[in-house]
């Protein structure tokens, strides 16, 4: 970790302080050398048990706020993999915006209880066992796989030690990729108008209504 | 306890995304609330971005972690334009089950 040295050198070599951050940051105690371990245990149990929630929760309330549970353990996943910009991006935007949205529209529809139909016995016969099928695959590849190696704590995308991959990131992003970023500020303002134009509501969806009112 | 000493592999972040990945279609297949059938394709993204993540921090490769902020701008306006539809879909049949969304028309 950079924070250590980088106190270390604010406290000044002399004082006190510094004998504390470097207790704590020389790689020695065992907190720190399973920390990655034991936090990467800890957010993917999280994840796992939201994602599972959300598949056994019938309100779609508790299916939105279950999928926020596992888009912030997610955030802090990508902070242990070393990308802080993306940890941010992720609880700013997905935890944040979209699902903000998700639970503002569940609201708005004032969506009840799924009800159990036809259409769901036939899914779970053929659909669960191919999914298992590929799970297994899939699982199979990455275990068998060679040379995947390891993620190591507090490693950035350099060997560099005082560039942050936020550095790098803005580098390529607007260089080499300015122009694909600002084409996608074009298409969040279409999506905008988009989403405006389909939810407004004008005198034909209320014929529609009355008419499914009528059946 | 010597392993908890190592680091953590890549394939057990990939493992992870691969189960969430899975929990994703499961949650596609049997869910029968349309935001719901929508959460599961935000989940499956999800999934997809952590191992590209982890595949970025394997290579040392600022690529993946672009990928992913486009990724994440896309499933945006995605999840705007998806929501707007689903409100539309409610307004014209008052109901939020698949089952009963099966006609293309009016």
């Amino acid at each position: 970790m950079h924070l250590g040295t980088w106190e270390t050198k604010l406290a000044g070599p002399d004082s006190l302080n510094s004998n504390r951050f470097t207790l704590i940051y020389n790689r020695e105690g065992f907190f720190f050398t399973s920390m990655h371990l034991i936090l990467f245990l800890l957010f993917a149990a999280f994840c796992l048990a939201g994602a599972v929630n959300l598949l056994l929760q019938t309100h779609p309330i508790n299916s939105s706020l279950s999928l926020i549970v596992v888009m912030t353990s997610l955030a802090v996943l990508y902070l242990l993999l070393g990308a802080e910009f993306l940890a941010i991006a992720q609880i700013i935007i997905y935890a944040g915006a979209v699902m903000v949205l998700f639970t503002f529209v569940v609201m708005l529809l004032n969506a009840g209880r799924e009800d159990r139909t036809l259409g769901s016995r036939a899914a779970r016969p053929i659909g669960l066992p191919a999914v298992v099928v590929i799970l297994g695959v899939i699982a199979t590849v990455i275990i068998r796989a060679q040379g995947l190696g390891a993620a190591h704590l507090g490693q950035g995308l350099t060997n560099a030690p005082n560039q942050s991959n936020l550095v790098l990131l803005s580098q390529i992003l607007f260089h080499e990729l300015l122009l694909p970023f600002e084409v996608t500020s074009v298409l969040i303002l279409i999506a905008i108008l988009g989403a405006v134009a389909l939810a407004r509501s004008d005198g034909s969806n209320a014929d529609a209504n009355e008419r499914t009112a009528a059946k | 306890m010597s392993f908890l000493a190592h680091d953590v592999p890549i394939s057990w972040y990939l493992l992870l995304s691969a189960a969430l990945f899975a929990l994703g279609i499961v949650g596609f297949l049997i869910k029968r609330n349309l935001i719901t059938v929508f959460m599961s394709i935000e989940l499956m993204l999800n999934a997809v971005n952590l191992s590209f993540v982890a595949f970025a921090s394997q290579w040392h490769a600022v690529k993946g972690q672009i990928f992913v902020f486009f990724v994440m701008l896309v499933a945006a306006a995605e999840a705007a334009v998806g929501l707007a539809i689903i409100i539309a879909v409610f307004r014209a049949r008052s109901t939020l089950a698949v089952d009963r969304i099966d006609l293309m028309k009016l």
